[in-house]
């Protein structure tokens, strides 16, 4: 039979441990079942386990990536692998994809942003960011599939390759570097920057309360302490100055997108007031249209709407402050799961995500090309 | 709106098995948040339109597993930072959304939306009688707060007796970092 004992026979009360080869399960089972013997299976496939824990192996000792085709995209990478990665994207396609700096967060990391773009000067732009909220891991790593896919279809994917035709597209993928290096190593429920005010011991401030759309308004908290604390001024947050900064100063993004999780949902301003915004109508319809490309692929069920009516209210919040800028096409996702796994979403939906969201942004972004303004 | 009592909403809803996707139930509910006090669970009543899968088999084979158990098991971080619950976990991940449930319901208004976040803890705690124990220390997001809540509880379980919360509290947030 070939059994392997991991835990051998000792006596009467003891239980035994034994790895079947699969032929001998069921003779197996029948001799325990016949002898009343009770077992439980606590392993059913140890060759599955033993070539995952090889996948891991090879992947940590945490070697740099060597090429983006060999990058693995249905695995959580750290930032030095995220950086490794940006850098390979470019070297591998210098006449698309350029690094920009846009500025430093609190604790010095560089924050990065991937320019696509196939020429011009000043072109209009479409903004993609992940990261905002550092500990909702799948948008990182969906950010670092968008940058690939990008790459890949931008010349063979119709649509695609006509928006860059016009278009130039930015894409930060970690937009929250200190909060992400810290659920690393610290906390991985770690939400917010990691800055720190005098007059109180907590440290961070939420990043999504912190933009000059009615600032300290309802829906935001004034305690440090708080995962939704606005900070003591607007733009306080090193990381949300970089891209006021940024977009001020192209002048022409005409659309914004702002990514998180969970909850999966599509919304659109406001969050800081229950007014509808002025161009609701057509921004609700993008979304219907978004959410219905997103479903098509596994059928994931998203809800949309305005921030306020469908999450809450939430004031500072990005893309109030973008749309009030003139941004038109000012979107915020909530991507995977509903809530059973949260923030700590399994690797393997990473890429099954990123692909339905990234229907949802081609909408959005065929949109935007289609209406200029 | 009852005048007087609080606020009553009726609900429909479709109980999904996350074990099997297929396996659906209906299911209609009422639930009253009291006025006033906050500190009183909403009432809930409900009816099931059907049955729910019977899960003898897996329960009795969980349960003979733990109890024949010579080391009480402790386990951390369920899911891990990646997601990963491996499968001899998955019952004590279940278990603790079964029992963060009632923890949840005890704690919750109109303005509160809790989810379980991660088990940070789970140990057993030998018995003598039939009963199975777990202390549990989970961690609840509260999405309207986005607060992380650490909480405490001791979970009591028999494949033919249920689930039972013994005592439960919530516990201070770590140092705040």
């Amino acid at each position: 039979l070939q059994l392997d004992f991991w835990l051998a026979p000792r006596g009467l009360g003891h239980p035994v441990d034994i790895r079947v080869p699969f032929p001998s399960l069921q003779p197996v089972k029948a001799h325990l079942e016949a002898n009343g013997v009770s077992y439980s299976i606590m392993i059913e496939d140890v060759q599955a386990l033993v070539d995952h824990e090889q996948m891991e192996m090879l992947r940590s000792p945490r070697r740099l990536p060597l090429s983006t085709s060999t990058f693995s995209y249905d695995a959580y990478h750290n930032l030095d692998e995220i950086h490794a990665f940006m850098d390979l994207l470019v070297a591998e396609n210098p006449n698309l994809v350029s690094k920009l700096e846009i500025g430093r967060s609190t604790e010095n990391r560089p924050l990065y942003v991937l320019k696509f773009s196939k020429g011009g000067t000043n072109r209009p732009a479409i903004w993609i960011d992940t990261g905002i909220h550092s500990r909702e891991w799948v948008t990182q790593a969906s950010g670092v599939w968008f940058a690939k896919k990008i790459v890949l279809d931008h010349e063979n994917d119709e649509g695609l390759a006509s928006v860059l035709d016009k278009m130039d597209i930015f894409l930060e993928i970690v937009t929250n570097p200190d909060g992400f290096a810290f659920t690393q190593t610290q906390n991985r429920m770690w939400r917010k920057t990691r800055s720190k005010h005098s007059g109180s011991i907590c440290v961070g401030v939420d990043p999504n309360r912190n933009w000059d759309a009615d600032f300290g308004g309802p829906g935001a908290s004034r305690n440090p302490c708080s995962e939704t604390y606005h900070g003591p001024y607007a733009n306080s947050e090193p990381e949300v100055k970089a891209i006021v900064d940024f977009v001020k100063n192209h002048g022409n993004i005409k659309a914004f997108v702002s990514i998180h999780s969970y909850s999966q949902l599509l919304l659109y301003p406001y969050g800081y007031t229950s007014t509808p915004a002025p161009d609701q109508k057509e921004l609700h319809q993008i979304s219907e249209k978004a959410v219905a490309a997103l479903s098509s692929l596994y059928g994931t069920n998203y809800k949309y709407g305005s921030i306020i009516t469908t999450i809450y209210q939430a004031s500072g919040a990005t893309v109030d402050w973008t749309y009030n800028q003139g941004i038109k096409y000012s979107f915020t996702f909530e991507l995977r799961d509903t809530g059973r796994y949260g923030f700590l979403l399994p690797a393997k939906q990473i890429v099954p995500t990123a692909e339905e969201t990234w229907l949802a942004l081609k909408v959005i972004m065929l949109h935007a090309r289609d209406h200029p303004y | 709106d009852i005048d007087g009592v609080g606020r009553k909403y009726h609900l429909e809803l479709v109980l999904e098995d996350v074990l099997g996707k297929d396996s659906t139930v209906n299911c209609t509910a009422e639930v009253l948040y009291h006025l006033g006090n906050k500190n009183i669970a909403p009432d809930v009543q409900f009816t099931l339109e059907g049955e729910l899968k019977n899960t003898e088999e897996a329960d009795n084979i969980f349960y003979n597993r733990i109890k024949s158990l010579e080391k009480e098991l402790v386990a951390e971080n369920i899911p891990d930072s990646r997601g990963n619950v491996s499968p001899d976990m998955e019952p004590f991940h279940l278990l603790a959304w079964v029992a963060s449930g009632y923890v949840i319901w005890q704690n919750s208004t109109e303005n509160t939306k809790f989810q379980l976040a991660q088990i940070k803890r789970v140990k057993q705690v030998k018995r003598s009688d039939e009963y199975l124990e777990f202390d549990y220390t989970i961690l609840l997001h509260e999405m309207v707060s986005q607060e992380i809540i650490p909480w405490q509880m001791t979970v009591l379980w028999h494949p033919q007796r249920g689930v039972q919360v013994t005592q439960d509290s919530r516990q201070p947030k770590h140092a705040p970092e």
